[in-house]
């Protein structure tokens, strides 16, 4: 298992397209993938679940990867949430 | 008892059975499945999600490309909502292990998803549930519409009772059983009203939660002449059912003999009694009741229920029928008038906070030239078949006008150049449906060939009331002497100018209004098919003479109150069988 701890830096914080965005890149790996905020740990190949998480800008999420592709997925997953700020989405 | 009001959009009355169609966010039954159908119930579901999964992805392409990739974008989400592995496993659950129904199973665990959203602190997440809602709503109309079968094998007569019907739930019926339809939503061009009076039965719509007011089973009658619905009837109001149904039907035979009569004044002064419809094969309808050519073909039917724009062809093919069915008869061809509440997957894109005033009709055609160019072709091949008229819809001022004929010049040229046959002569007109269009009427009476008042527009730009809101419906009337004041204008600058006027609102079917307008001039009456023969009949029990003297009476009123009593009690002394 590999994990990370991530902060959400844009500033509406894990909302629709990023969660979207980070479950797109979630599913292409094999590996298991939960996220935790606090006491609430959420499968991270689920768009519906990590938007419920509702974690707003300033809130640390811990990264959780379990499977043969681990380091890579998680590897990803950091990258993607550490581009989650607004003007990175508005120039893709 | 109990009784609702909604809108009449097909005449009739109707007692039966009640079925309660499952659709849209509606009441969705607790159904379980037997052990056996799990299976089969699982694949409808996966059958379900990959409809729904390319819906979403069609859409995002189209909007993507249309309005830009940003918006597109939108439906990323609910892309991944559809097709999130955890969402669907715990739907997938209680079909297996609780055997829960598909459709319920999808209801539970999305409602339970979206009561989470809602209970959010934050408002821009919360907000979201709009989200979920729309793909639980797009599941079930899959789910639902899959299950056709369910609708083709009735055993007794039956009411049915839905959100709106789709077409492909209408295209599974069996009509032999069914009586009358009652809906949530529509008004009267949704598709539900359209089918009611294509079948000939009765239909109320827009009645808000008749689907959760009424359960299968309950016996239930409709009004489709009042626009009442009433659930579980006591015994004095089927026997008062009984009577009204034997007075309609005594009604509809005896203006059956006036089907083959002209439509002409006790003096001899003839008008034409025309029809409006949605589509070609209305015109049967039309001819049926006694029309003598149609005066509003809404063609912006060809734009909805479908995923892409209609093309020349799909267009042509259509006029071409009606041009056909009409056998030398006239036919007035609106082009499209998209926008308000008729939407294509163009026009719908756009959230316009006052949709009434906003980019609709000759608007929306203007600002979407090669959409229009394709219609307007298609009219004028059309108008080498038979005698075609092209109409122009919310005509607001000159320019428009004048843009529009220039397009179809440029279009008339191509045609010209590829030897393509058309009418040169066809007449062009534009319907009088706001104020302004009326009160410039003079100047527009030089730069077209007709006339058509649309008075649903009119009445509802000149009062500034919308009738399908109940709290200010009442203000709405034809009859507010600002109206009749405007339709007089019109009326004069068509008579100075020599141009045809016709009337093709809802205001020239109903039959007290009919002395009032043949007072004031107006040549052609353009109705729906239901009310044709009952304003025959109006047409034919007064005379010109009468007629301008109540149109005389009329504008000494200054209340719209005043108005239709007084139009009212002149309609029955003039025909007090049809009032009594």
């Amino acid at each position: 298992m590999a994990s990370k701890e991530v902060a959400i830096v844009n500033r509406q914080g894990l909302h629709a397209r990023p969660a979207t965005r980070f479950v797109e890149i979630a599913n292409r790996f094999g590996s298991r993938v939960t996220v935790v905020k606090d006491d609430t740990r959420v499968n991270g190949k689920s768009v519906m679940e990590m938007m419920l998480l509702d974690a707003e800008q300033g809130t640390t999420l811990r990264i959780e990867t379990e499977g043969k592709d681990a380091e890579e997925c998680l590897a990803a997953l950091v990258e993607v949430v550490s581009r989650f700020d607004e003007n990175a989405t508005r120039k893709r | 008892m109990e009784i609702r009001k909604g809108i009449a959009v097909s005449p009739g009355l109707a007692i039966a059975v009640a079925i309660v169609l499952d659709s849209e966010q509606f009441r969705i039954p607790r159904r379980n499945i037997e052990p056996r159908e799990v299976q089969a119930e699982l694949a409808r579901f996966q059958g379900a999600i990959e409809r729904a999964v390319s819906e979403v992805r069609g859409l995002r392409q189209r909007v993507a490309t249309d309005v830009g990739e940003k918006l597109g974008a939108i439906f990323d989400v609910q892309d991944a909502l559809l097709t999130d592995p955890h969402v669907s496993q715990e739907i997938r659950d209680l079909i297996e292990r609780e055997h829960y129904a598909p459709e319920y199973a999808v209801s539970t665990v999305l409602r339970s998803y979206a009561k989470k959203f809602l209970s959010l602190p934050n408002r821009y997440m919360s907000e979201r549930v709009a989200d979920v809602y729309d793909v639980e709503k797009r599941l079930l109309r899959n789910l639902i519409g899959a299950k056709r079968e369910s609708l083709g094998s009735l055993t007794e007569p039956a009411i049915i009772i839905g959100h709106d019907l789709t077409p492909s739930q209408t295209a599974s019926l069996d009509r032999s059983k069914i009586l009358a339809f009652a809906t949530d939503s529509g008004g009267r061009t949704s598709h539900t009203a359209i089918v009611a009076r294509a079948m000939g039965i009765p239909a109320v719509v827009g009645l808000k939660n008749i689907t959760s007011e009424v359960s299968g089973g309950d016996i239930v009658i409709v009004d489709g002449n009042r626009g009442l619905v009433i659930i579980n009837p006591d015994e004095a109001s089927v026997s008062r059912f009984r009577e009204a149904d034997q007075r309609f039907r005594r009604m509809e035979i005896e203006l059956g003999d006036l089907r083959e009569l002209p439509a002409v004044t006790l003096d001899g002064h003839e008008v034409k009694l025309w029809g409006n419809i949605e589509f070609p094969h209305d015109i049967e309808t039309c001819l049926a009741r006694g029309a003598s050519g149609i005066g509003l073909y809404r063609t912006e039917f060809l734009y909805l229920d479908r995923d892409r724009d209609p093309t020349e062809e799909d267009h042509f093919q259509a006029y071409a029928e009606a041009i056909d069915l009409l056998k030398g008869r006239p036919i007035v061809i609106r082009t499209c008038d998209l926008g308000a509440d008729k939407f294509t997957h163009l026009s719908g894109d756009y959230d316009e906070r006052n949709p009434f005033l906003g980019c609709r009709s000759i608007r929306f055609s203007l600002q979407h030239i090669a959409l229009f160019k394709t219609q307007l072709r298609a009219i004028l091949r059309a108008s080498a078949l038979g005698p075609t008229r092209a109409m122009f819809p919310l005509v607001t001022n000159l320019k428009e006008l004048r843009q529009a004929k220039m397009l179809l010049n440029d279009v008339r040229e191509d045609l010209e150049e590829e030897g393509v046959l058309f009418d040169p002569d066809m007449k062009v007109g534009i319907m009088v449906e706001v104020p302004s269009a009326a009160i410039m009427a003079r100047h527009f009476a030089k730069e077209c060939d007709f006339f058509s008042v649309g008075t649903n527009d009119l009445t509802q730009y000149t009062l500034a009331v919308d009738r399908s809101n109940e709290r200010v419906a009442s203000m709405y009337t034809p009859g507010h002497p600002a109206v009749l004041r405007l339709i007089r204008t019109v009326a004069e600058a068509a008579g100075e100018s020599g141009l045809d006027l016709a009337v093709c609102g809802e205001m020239a079917g109903d039959p007290i209004y009919v002395p009032v307008l043949l007072g004031l001039g107006v040549q052609v009456f353009s109705v729906s098919p239901a009310t044709l023969l009952e304003i025959k009949k109006m047409i034919r029990s007064i005379s010109m003479d009468q007629a301008r003297e109540v149109c005389d009476r009329v504008f000494q009123f200054d209340s719209d109150r005043e108005v239709d009593a007084y139009l009212g009690e002149i309609a029955r002394r003039l025909l007090p069988e049809m009032f009594a």
